[in-house]
């Protein structure tokens, strides 16, 4: 079991989402440290892109922002490196292909894994195409996290039974959508975690997304916090983690 | 598109360019996938759409080879289009792929120039990349963020080619040579001036590397230009490029 699945053992868990450098760097430094102390389990790191086909307006618009400021692949394995000094808490990074090919697969995982990644995440790159980033996640110790939408039906059994970490069911899938999703994965005897997003921000939605999952993502409460209240964004970002953590665990 | 129908909903987020407007249809598709299905119009994306388009637009090259057979009993020497995606393009080269001795060209929008970074010349200035579904040949910076691209031309302002193209240039099968707003909008003026055809802008591309190319030519060779669209549309953006204070 690695360090990812391990979070899961008797724990319902939180995944918030933060793009790394907005609106700077010492920012997204202070707002990790929030999130760990409002309980969070395991922290999505956003990698700002150009064109983030997977993102929510909210998303798009905080990658403008961070990337306004020059956050890219090398800034972000300092913060992460300077994270890591007080946080043990798993990170996983969220990028595309490009960035990653661009600086060289290679290289780039080699560098993530050591400055402490324990996962990654690159929703444009499908299972078919995954062994170009795979095969080097695996020899350095990081997951490569598989994604599963409403549609994946008939693929949900190749995917899953190679997927580690645990599996994450699409952000936009519908509550009942991916409830139906996570009994598919199960009917295929994979007892991987399945976390889902199902556009969750609130405590109740939360609550609700974890009767049938093993953990929920955050993809943007954290951003929209950081938009409304910029550098003075931690404490309420601690406060909110908090609540949903709550919930989970009640 | 309302005329027959559909509802079209403007895309302001980014560059507001072609780029833009396919990156926000993803967007829209990976949030109701259940459904929506997503069509792409040129050869690009990922597989199997490059080549689904590309059949259909291969009617081109089945014609124009079929009928220059007829008219003149041989294949061209070069045949020569304009390249965004690339789709009229590769459906202007693919039946001639076989015929080794028949130049394929490819006309990409340099923009105010492949030394500026208002270009969209991808062969010329890109680099590898996976983008939209594909590996391919993109615009973007030494971060692997794609470039903010500019063309005169809105059909040929995007910043990938569709990647059978990436792998004729690769091959040398075909090549792709650069051409500037300048030299597209003066071939755009000549065609209508000598030939009464107002080629679009894009296709405009294409002229302008025939006015090249030809003069370097014999006079019994033979070259097809593929004019992929008209320019009515193009004509008061020409005025104004022309300093004209027209608008539609």
């Amino acid at each position: 079991m690695n360090k990812l699945e391990s979070v899961f053992t008797n724990n319902k868990v939180l995944i918030p989402f933060i793009t790394c450098g907005d609106p700077n760097r010492d920012v997204t430094k202070a707002a990790v440290r929030a999130m760990v102390e409002g309980g969070a389990d395991i922290i999505e790191l956003g990698i700002p892109f150009s064109d983030p086909t997977a993102e929510s307006p909210v998303v798009q618009a905080s990658y403008d922002r961070a990337l306004k400021v020059g956050t890219y692949a090398d800034e972000i394995f300092e913060l992460v490196s300077d994270l890591r000094k007080e946080i043990t808490v798993p990170f996983v990074l969220v990028t595309y292909a490009n960035p990653v090919f661009s600086y060289g697969t290679e290289d780039f995982i080699r560098k993530a894994a050591s400055c402490g990644i324990d996962g990654i995440i690159i929703p444009d790159v499908p299972y078919e195409e995954k062994s170009e980033f795979a095969e080097i996640c695996k020899e350095v110790g990081i997951s490569l996290i598989s994604v599963l939408a409403p549609t994946s039906t008939n693929r949900i059994s190749m995917i899953a039974k190679d997927a580690e970490g645990f599996l994450y069911i699409s952000a936009d899938a519908g509550e009942g959508e991916s409830s139906t999703v996570v009994s598919d994965v199960r009917a295929q005897g994979v007892t991987l975690p399945c976390v889902t997003s199902a556009s969750i921000s609130t405590a109740i939605q939360a609550k609700t997304a974890a009767t049938y999952s093993d953990g929920v993502v955050l993809p943007s409460g954290v951003v929209e916090l950081l938009e409304k209240y910029g550098t003075e964004a931690p404490s309420h970002i601690a406060e909110y983690i908090k609540e949903i953590k709550a919930a989970l665990q009640a | 598109m309302r005329l027959l129908g559909a509802e079209v909903i403007p895309v302001t987020s980014g560059t507001a360019t072609l780029k833009d407007a396919v990156s926000e249809c993803m967007c829209e598709w990976t949030r109701r996938i259940s459904d929506t299905h997503y069509c792409l119009g040129s050869v690009m994306g990922p597989h199997p759409f490059p080549t689904i388009v590309r059949d259909f637009q291969a009617v081109i090259s089945r014609e124009s080879r079929a009928q220059i057979l007829k008219a003149e009993g041989r294949l061209p020497d070069a045949v020569l289009a304009c390249v965004g995606g690339g789709s009229n393009a590769i459906g202007s080269f693919y039946h001639y792929i076989p015929d080794q001795d028949v130049k394929l060209i490819g006309c990409e929008a340099a923009g105010r120039g492949i030394d500026t970074f208002e270009t969209a010349a991808t062969i010329n200035t890109g680099r590898l990349g996976i983008f939209h579904g594909m590996k391919s040949y993109f615009c973007q910076d030494e971060h692997g963020q794609i470039a903010p691209v500019y063309s005169i031309s809105a059909g040929l302002d995007y910043p990938g080619i569709g990647p059978e193209h990436a792998n004729l240039y690769d091959s040398g099968r075909a090549s792709y040579v650069a051409i500037t707003d300048d030299e597209a909008v003066n071939a755009f003026e000549y065609l209508s001036r000598v030939e009464g055809i107002i080629p679009a802008i894009e296709s405009a591309h294409a002229i302008a590397h025939v006015m090249k190319l030809a003069p370097t030519m014999s006079k019994d060779q033979i070259i097809v230009a593929t004019i992929s669209g008209r320019g009515d549309k193009d004509c008061a953006a020409i005025a104004r490029y022309r300093g004209e204070d027209i608008h539609e």
